[in-house]
């Protein structure tokens, strides 16, 4: 689950670490408001959406005036913004954050994520920050300094000088610098990160350290212990139908194709999705059902899927095993008598008693299409779209 | 032959009176596997059907010799239950939970670091060697006794479909195990493929990846490098959308890493029989695996 940067600024100055002075805005004149408030110049407007690259959109404005403040939150309040993260149907910006302009000497790059292959915390940390960190990666490993923290011993203070020196910090800066990393470090783990970004740290022209930006995703495995995170939650950030789904314990990604799919088993999902595609057809969505299905899932997932409008057939691959086809089939004749079925719909299914599962579909007198295995199911449903 | 489970392997489910608990062990049961205790603290001295109930751990080893432990603990309990295990000196611990914190595992990992227990899962299907022992959740009609192949994957349903279409090509497994979707798991693809390279039965190995993480690469040079055998590769998600979560925790690509087209070029140069249609890897393990 991702936060706003306004947020997880909020959860940082909880932790002690500094960040800028300012506060959220939920219009136009509340932003000229905030600015006020701040009673220095320059100011600083930032667009509230979950994806980065807001500063290349527009989306991030530098006011040297109040007049200025407020043509700037007339801008970007309201406006679609798009960056390489949204997709190009962009992102309507509901928030401002207002803030106060730092003097800034130097960015820098600083991270904290789990590494999943050796169970450790990472520090990921760089002198060249303000940039896109993949970018540096790819073009000076060397300006990437990684410390990596054992989940049992936990942070120690040399850790924390790794990563103060590491940053190349001028002396009177580095004391505040182990500081935040220890606070943060502390801020990962207590809340259950599975990601905390700041691009960019900076140092200031009087020597202090500042988190100008802030980006925090959280592990939704833990989020049952942390309630006041799941408040956070912001369900305009998010695809209504994915939404709606999630009410219903359903895995729903929505997708650009026009063949909905229904299967039980992520893994399974994706290499449908796959072989959809293979078969020259595009998947409108990703949607598993759970490795168990019953008829009020299947139910559900067809009312999800056939909310997109661009669906024009089905493929439903559920993998059985222990489950009995003929219970499967009856489950889905009746979710789609329920639904009000309008597209065709191919069935592939595995477990016992398929030959009486198929029969049930056939006699059903709906258009539910019986497949023999995988390859036939994705021919049979790319033939319907096509 | 077999890895990590045999018919000599005595099985302990934790979580043996819910509801999911219950019916795996009966599946369990009927497939013929070896049950000999459930733990549900607070139940201890009842029974599950026949099979005795303990309240922990600890005394399901001592009483009714278990070596094998099968978990069905939800997700708040699971990392706890994992551990309990562990300090009860079981052997090969099966999680079968979905859902468990990745904080919760990283420090599970960390602690069995250096210790001879094996950890499967968690968020998997688990491991069964067909006719001998299933500790699992998987279907075991669909598995056909006799070897010579193994097969390991992240999925679940995934793997069922592999482990179908072997079977229906008249080519029976050794072992099949699911190391499970998550970020962070106790056993990966190298600890599988080395026990299937000191295997003497397992002539072939089924590998089946998807997107997100750098298993599958590390998997790949390890084959390139240590591997006797030949290898059939599978990887999902060649269509899922970058920075999407698909389902399993694990199942991501960040970035430029992750993706299935990066894992199907390091398989390819480790000499992995890809196949790049779900659909037709029955017949391509028939021609590999004669």
């Amino acid at each position: 689950m991702k936060i706003h940067e306004f947020q997880a600024k909020q959860l940082f100055a909880d932790y002690g670490i500094p960040v800028p002075r300012g506060r959220a805005a939920s219009d136009v004149d509340d932003a000229l408001e905030a600015a006020k408030e701040l009673g220095t110049l320059p100011v600083v407007v930032k667009a509230q959406i979950h994806a980065g690259g807001r500063g290349k959109g527009g989306g991030v404005k530098i006011a040297k005036t109040l007049d200025e403040a407020k043509s700037h939150a007339q801008a970007i309040y309201g406006m679609t913004l798009v960056t390489h993260q949204t997709g190009p149907e962009g992102r309507l910006v509901k928030k401002l954050l207002v803030e106060e302009g730092l003097n800034i000497e130097k960015e820098l790059y600083f991270s904290i994520i789990p590494d999943r292959a050796t169970a450790k915390i990472v520090f990921m940390v760089s002198e060249a920050g303000g940039m896109d960190i993949e970018e540096v990666a790819a073009k000076t490993p060397e300006k990437i300094i990684k410390v990596a923290v054992d989940p049992l011993v936990g942070i120690q203070a040399y850790h924390c000088r790794q990563v103060a020196f590491g940053l190349n910090l001028p002396a009177a800066a580095v004391k505040a610098m182990t500081a935040i990393a220890k606070s943060l470090f502390r801020l990962f783990v207590e809340k259950d990160c599975s990601l905390l970004e700041i691009n960019p740290l900076v140092l200031t022209a009087d020597d202090r350290v500042i988190a100008l930006d802030a980006k925090m995703s959280f592990d939704s495995n833990a989020l049952y212990r942390h309630p006041d995170i799941v408040e956070m939650r912001d369900l305009d950030e998010e695809d209504p139908l994915e939404v709606e789904a999630s009410r219903h314990n359903l895995n729903y990604i929505k997708m650009d194709g026009n063949v909905g799919n229904m299967v039980n088993g992520a893994g399974l999902a994706m290499a449908t999705m796959d072989i959809i595609k293979q078969a020259g057809a595009q998947p409108a969505n990703f949607l598993d059902v759970g490795g168990g299905a019953n008829a009020q899932m299947v139910e559900n997932g067809f009312r999800i899927i056939l909310s997109d409008p661009n669906v024009k057939g089905i493929l439903i691959n559920i993998f059985g095993g222990i489950l009995r086809c003929d219970v499967l089939a009856s489950g889905v004749v009746e979710a789609a008598t329920k639904v009000g079925l309008n597209v065709p719909v191919v069935v592939r299914m595995e477990g016992t008693n398929v030959d009486e599962g198929r029969r049930i579909l056939k006699e059903s007198g709906l258009n539910l299409i019986s497949a023999k295995d995988l390859a036939d199911a994705a021919q049979k449903v790319a033939d319907i779209v096509r | 032959m077999s890895i990590f489970v045999n018919r000599d392997t005595r099985v302990v489910v934790q979580g043996i009176t819910g509801k999911e608990g219950q019916f795996h062990t009966r599946q369990c049961i009927a497939y013929g596997t070896n049950v000999v205790a459930g733990v549900t603290p607070g139940k201890g001295g009842q029974k599950m059907d026949e099979v005795p109930v303990f309240n922990t751990v600890a005394e399901a080893v001592k009483q009714a010799g278990a070596n094998c432990s099968l978990i069905f603990v939800p997700p708040p309990f699971a990392a706890d239950a994992i551990l309990e295990s562990v300090d009860a000196g079981i052997d090969v611990v099966v999680a079968i939970t979905e859902g468990i914190p990745v904080l919760d595992m990283m420090r599970v990992k960390t602690y069995i670091a250096g210790k001879s227990v094996r950890l499967i899962g968690p968020n998997c299907p688990g491991v069964i060697s067909p006719g001998q022992c299933k500790v699992g959740i998987m279907p075991g009609v669909i598995h056909k006794p006799g070897g010579p192949i193994g097969v390991v994957s992240r999925s679940g349903t995934l793997t069922y479909e592999v482990v179908h279409q072997l079977t229906l090509q008249g080519i029976g497994q050794t072992t099949c195990i699911g190391i499970g979707g998550d970020p962070v798991n106790g056993t990966n693809f190298i600890d599988c493929l080395s026990a299937f390279e000191a295997d003497p039965d397992t002539k072939g190995v089924v590998m089946v990846g998807e997107i997100g993480g750098t298993a599958e690469e590390e998997a790949a040079s390890f084959i390139r490098e240590k591997l006797s055998m030949p290898v059939v590769g599978f990887i999902a998600g060649l269509t899922a959308p970058p920075g999407r979560r698909m389902g399993h925790a694990g199942a991501i690509i960040s970035g430029s890493s992750g993706t299935a087209q990066g894992k199907i070029a390091a398989m390819k140069e480790a000499g992995i029989h890809v196949c790049e249609d779900l659909g037709s890897l029955g017949k391509l393990c028939k021609k590999v695996f004669g």
